[in-house]
């Protein structure tokens, strides 16, 4: 640096007097001036990224450290998305708890649904009856689809692939459709209820899905077209958030990481609920344990999906979808309007018109619920992003004393930094968006 | 031991007194009215409330017999005697209480151990048993309860560890030693219930902002609120409305 600058002026940018005040001149290239001549020195940058930034699936933050553009340290800071969902249930009756868990992790409400649902039943020692499960079943693989092609449009926006993102949430569209016309919302349903479901399939439903079973393995092997086979995607995933079994296993990485390393670890498999052993569908695993297998391992699992799907049609069998008992099973059951509202004008006018107890009855297990035996349990379920299990524990009375979420994204999400550290900052997005956290889920 | 809500092994003298005011009556749970649910001539005693505070007797039936013995079998039986004083077999799950200072030891074994082979910490997280419609909380008794959940992928199995604590002395070892994937839900259960993980890496809040003041999930942590007045009628605070027992 030899130019003499005069006091008080930037020595990174000339300057002049106008009659407007100083202008500053940025040119660039300045490069050697403000370090002299040596730029291979060290230079700790910390990043900070998020907890806005489209690129970070939500409110999820990141702070880096980096040098130069690998990045040294990578730590996670959570909680901007915290709601308290677990304690409001200890306010709520069990049935109301449903509508609760469903907002947790929000692209797999009915994951949240049911595994809340089955391990109420495990404590009442209750089963739902076999057409409730089987709708469970439909419904809860029509939403792994949906979420994984939410994961794969996401996370395709966010290495760049726009039209992955545009063509991933117009065949969410479908499923989301489906799922409106059997619980009448597109999330957050509130559709599994402890003792069964809040109301049978609807007529036209079974065609409905019949026909989406028909339009998706077409739509699904257009992904195949669009990415699987095109170099820049490839180059972007492959080798990218390595993680090895070892890893996963002492990080407790479940679900399609996991899977990614080769070990078909599948809770639908190894310890199957609601009938699943007798479902046929394979475990899809990968072995490149990174981004790439991951990809690879929720494309095969979608279609796995549709094969579960069209096997839980096929085994509809007419019957109650609600446990017998009454003092649990909501006292109608109800059938969807045209304005989208569930409503039962049979029991409205019973209730009305002809029976006082029923109007009692309908008012304490409505309003005040029912009880629950007091003893704790923990049911897990294989949500689209792993395991996610309910520690739910009874007081014995007619709320939930506690319910802790073990969410699979909260505790995958812990691998960031085994998966970025030592790498290009470009690919910390990619090996967050192949973890496909849900924030909703993480700090629920 | 055998059905839900089969209390019949109760043992009042385990750390409860007398079960005064541990009585509920009716399947609605109504005082001073009638009540028409046909269940009002149940009363059923829970002298602990959630806490069940007896323990099964040997055998436990099915695996749980092999997986105990295996672990007393890993760690010796007077360690295990100690470290282990009460086993709960409920609704097809098994639950060891486990002594502090006993944690690490028996994590360590039930992880490493050919025949136990716990190798995924599935969950850690709290629970606080104050209010738990037993008797009253009576101050030293541990109310908070540190919970895990671990996973055998070779054996296919799960159990769970039950360490309780008081609030005065709310230190617990850190697993994350022995399972790093404790580390966010020994964060989680601190930043909730205020248990101290000793040997934890960075205790620090993870959900709630770094500067809050008390434990959210502790069931004496005041909800707040202001009564909202609207159109003359008073809806009170949540922690001073009417709800049902």
């Amino acid at each position: 640096m030899t130019t003499t600058t005069p006091a008080g002026a930037d020595p990174y940018a000339g300057s002049r007097e106008t009659t407007e005040g100083r202008v500053y001149t940025v040119t660039g290239g300045d490069w050697d001036q403000a370090f002299g001549s040596d730029l291979t020195g060290e230079e700790r940058l910390v990043v900070n990224m998020g907890p806005q930034h489209p690129s970070t699936h939500g409110v999820l933050r990141l702070v880096l450290d980096l040098e130069g553009e690998t990045v040294t340290k990578a730590r996670v800071v959570i909680g901007y998305l915290h709601t308290g969902i677990e304690k409001n249930v200890e306010y709520r009756n069990w049935t109301q708890g449903t509508t609760f868990v469903t907002r947790m992790d929000y692209l797999a409400p009915l994951y949240n649904e049911t595994a809340y649902c089955l391990a109420v039943e495990k404590l009442l020692g209750i089963e739902a009856p076999q057409r409730a499960q089987t709708i469970r079943v439909l419904v809860m693989e029509i939403n792994r689809i949906a979420s994984h092609l939410v994961g794969l449009a996401t996370g395709g926006m966010e290495l760049g692939a726009l039209t992955g993102m545009t063509n991933g949430f117009r065949e969410r569209e479908l499923c989301l459709d489906l799922l409106e016309e059997i619980t009448g919302l597109r999330m957050n349903h509130a559709y599994v209820r402890p003792g069964g479901v809040a109301q049978d399939l609807p007529p036209g439903a079974v065609e409905s899905i019949r026909e989406w079973l028909t339009v998706m393995p077409e739509r699904l092997a257009g992904y195949h077209k669009l990415l699987t086979g095109q170099p820049i995607w490839q180059r972007r995933l492959k080798d990218v958030g390595y993680l090895d079994v070892t890893g996963c296993l002492a990080l407790g990485v479940t679900g399609p990481v996991l899977r990614a390393t080769g070990l078909p670890w599948d809770l639908r498999r190894t310890e199957p609920y609601l009938g699943y052993q007798d479902y046929d569908f394979e475990v899809p695993t990968a072995d490149t344990s990174d981004a790439w297998g991951r990809y690879l391992v929720r494309m095969a699992e979608m279609f796995e999906s549709l094969k579960i799907v069209r096997q839980a049609l096929d085994r509809l069998e007419p019957g109650p979808v609600m446990v017998e008992d009454r003092k649990i099973a909501w006292p109608a059951q109800l059938s969807l309007g045209a304005d989208g509202m569930g409503n039962s004008l049979e029991h409205v006018r019973h209730i009305m018109g002809t029976s006082m107890e029923a109007l009692i009855h309908h008012f304490k297990l409505v309003t005040e619920g029912f009880r629950v035996p007091a003893g704790q349990v923990y049911v897990p379920v294989e949500s689209p992003r792993g395991e996610l299990g309910y520690h739910v524990v009874s007081d014995g009375g007619t709320r939930p004393f506690r319910v802790h979420v073990r969410d699979p994204s909260f505790v995958n999400l812990q691998a960031t930094a085994a998966m970025s550290e030592g790498g290009m900052i470009a690919d910390v997005i990619a090996a967050i968006a192949s973890i496909d956290p849900v924030m909703g889920g993480v700090d629920r | 031991m055998t059905g839900p809500g089969d209390r019949s092994g109760v043992d009042a003298g385990q750390g409860a007194a007398a079960p005064s005011g541990g009585f509920r009556k009716g399947a609605f749970g109504v005082a001073g009215s009638g009540d028409t649910s046909g269940f009002g001539g149940l009363v059923r005693v829970e002298p602990g409330g959630a806490v069940a505070l007896h323990s099964t007797d040997r055998p436990y039936g099915g695996w749980f017999d092999e997986v105990t013995d295996a672990l007393i079998e890993a760690v010796g039986e007077a360690t295990y005697a100690a470290a282990v004083p009460r086993v709960l077999v409920d609704r097809g799950e098994i639950t060891y209480f486990v002594a502090r200072e006993h944690l690490l030891t028996l994590a360590r074994a039930l992880r490493d151990d050919d025949a136990l082979r716990f190798e995924l910490c599935s969950s850690v997280s709290g629970v606080d048993y104050e209010s738990s419609g037993g008797p009253a909380a009576t101050p030293g008794r541990p109310r908070l309860h540190v919970v895990y959940h671990l996973t055998s992928m070779t054996y296919r199995r799960r159990i769970r560890l039950e360490v309780a604590v008081t609030v005065e002395d709310p230190h617990v070892p850190s697993v994350s030693s022995v399972y790093p994937t404790a580390d966010w839900h020994e964060r989680e259960t601190y930043d909730m219930f205020g248990v101290v993980f000793d040997g934890h890496p960075a205790l620090t809040r993870i959900l709630m902002p770094d500067d809050w003041d008390g434990f959210p999930q502790r069931k004496d942590y005041p909800l707040g609120g202001v009564p909202v007045e609207y159109h003359g009628a008073t809806v009170p605070p949540p922690d001073t409305r009417r709800s049902y027992r």
